[in-house]
């Protein structure tokens, strides 16, 4: 029986982490879409996509069975726990993805804006980084890890509310930055989001390993 | 961490057995706290039956024990000489693992205690019986019947009855060891449902190996391994997060 835990829970395991590099890839495709000004990359977001909302299905799929079927408790439950609520937070990680992308598409439309993209390509990697380092603190059940990626969720909000500002500023002085500020505003927010459920992700792990819902709370 | 300012029934201080030289219970220590079930968990052989019976002086039958520390039931040592032990054992009732009617008649098998004990007199029994059984949800099947033999009963309503003997003598804790182990999962269902309503007014102390069970009914949950009670908690920490990595690996089921 134990045996039969353990192999279900690292396919398990194994498709929460090939979630999380659709998902990553996601973003890179949608972030090189919109500061290479290419399409091309923008096609491969859609088609991740597809994959994640399948592997979203079958993580919660595997995960009721496993707990129908093996009453987990202690650590065992609560990866399971874990697991379902990762399984949720990389979903809509994707989801976010897309907007980035839908979004850089109109911008692909209209001439580029004096000022670029400010700092949102830094705010893309800060968030990418904080996914990648989540998912590696859920694999290795790294506390510490998982405490660096919830400590780093203060600079992207500083980033998102900086951007908003200067984007506020520029449509205040030139009516015809409107649409394209507009859109670097909700790509700024769809990368605060995705930086948000790498939080979540990493506080997860945290209950996961020690047992303990830091959520809600300052980082001890 | 288990709430300590619970009342304690039943407690344990330094306790151990000795089966001769093989030292079966070491160095426990534990409050049982009152109106709760309390769940000893652990694989076989790891002493729990054996601190089940400590609570009620059955193994002084056994040839060889010895026993050192102290068992207090609200603050009186019950080891100490002055102690009545069938006083004891009426105080604290015991359910074992097969149902053991009397081969008597079932209203006879619950007047027993309290005919014994002398409790009530002969024109109390019939209240006393009722009462019993009505606790124990067996009144209604079996009113018409109370001078068929008992053991033309179910397992479950045996189990129902073994039970209904023990409250006719007005007991404070009921200590049960593997009460359902005999019973298919319907009846045990059942006697859950009882556990679940007796432990408003009784200490319930229940050794099972039914982790499931012990996660479904109990308050508070102990881990036995190697005659050492390893972890005491709070059921809900214990099958969720336990701090022993013993009771971790028990619980996930990696051993035992």
């Amino acid at each position: 029986m134990r045996r039969q835990f353990e192999e279900a829970e690292a396919e398990l395991k194994n498709q929460i982490v090939a979630m999380g590099s659709l998902a990553e890839e996601m973003i890179h495709s949608a972030i090189q879409g919109l500061s290479e000004r290419s399409r091309e990359p923008l096609g491969k977001v859609t088609r991740n996509e597809e994959q994640v909302n399948r592997l979203h299905i079958a993580v919660d799929s595997r995960s009721v069975n496993l707990i129908a079927l093996h009453q987990p408790t202690a650590t065992d439950l609560r990866f399971i726990i874990a697991a379902t609520k990762i399984n949720s937070d990389l979903e809509r990680i994707g989801d976010q993805a897309v907007n980035i992308s839908e979004t850089t598409a109109l911008l692909l439309d209209m001439p580029q804006l004096e000022r670029k993209l400010l700092d949102i390509p830094r705010m893309a990697e800060l968030a990418q980084g904080m996914l990648k380092d989540s998912l590696d603190a859920f694999v290795r059940r790294d506390v510490a890890l998982a405490r660096t990626v919830i400590a780093r969720d203060e600079e992207e909000d500083k980033l998102k509310s900086q951007a908003f500002n200067e984007l506020m500023h520029l449509m205040q002085s030139d009516a015809s930055t409107i649409q394209r500020a507009l859109g670097l505003i909700l790509i700024a927010r769809n990368l605060e989001r995705i930086a948000d459920h790498a939080t979540n992700i990493a506080e997860d792990v945290i209950f996961m390993t020690l047992g303990k819902d830091i959520r809600h709370h300052a980082v001890q | 961490m288990m709430d300590n300012t619970s009342l304690a029934s039943l407690e344990s201080r330094k306790l151990n057995l000795f089966y001769g030289n093989f030292h079966a219970i070491k160095d426990v220590t534990v409050r049982i706290p009152e109106k709760s079930i309390t769940s000893i968990i652990g694989p076989s052989g790891c002493g729990k039956s054996t601190l089940l019976r400590i609570f009620n002086r059955m193994n002084d039958l056994i040839p060889g024990v010895r026993i050192t520390g102290q068992v207090l039931m609200h603050g009186h040592n019950i080891y100490s000489k002055h102690m009545d032990t069938a006083v004891l054992r009426k105080r604290v009732g015991m359910v074992f693992q097969r149902p053991n009617p009397f081969p008597f008649s079932i209203f006879e098998n619950v007047a027993y205690g309290p005919k014994i004990h002398d409790l009530a007199s002969e024109r109390e029994l019939p209240e006393i019986v009722e009462n019993s059984l009505k606790k124990s949800g067996l009144w209604d099947e079996l009113k018409d019947r109370l001078s068929d033999s008992a053991l033309s009963l179910s397992p479950e309503q045996r189990q129902r009855l073994c039970i209904s003997r023990l409250l006719a003598t007005e007991p404070e804790v009921l200590l049960m060891d593997e009460p359902c182990s005999a019973l298919d999962p319907i009846a045990t269902a059942k006697i859950e449902e009882l556990m679940l309503e007796l432990r408003q007014k009784y200490t319930i102390v229940i050794v099972t190996h039914n982790m499931q069970q012990a996660a479904r009914i109990s308050n508070f949950t102990a881990f036995m391994l190697l005659g050492e009670m390893l972890e005491f908690d709070s059921t809900s920490a214990i099958f969720t997060n336990p701090q022993h990595q013993k009771t971790q690996d028990y619980v996930t089921g990696r051993f035992g």
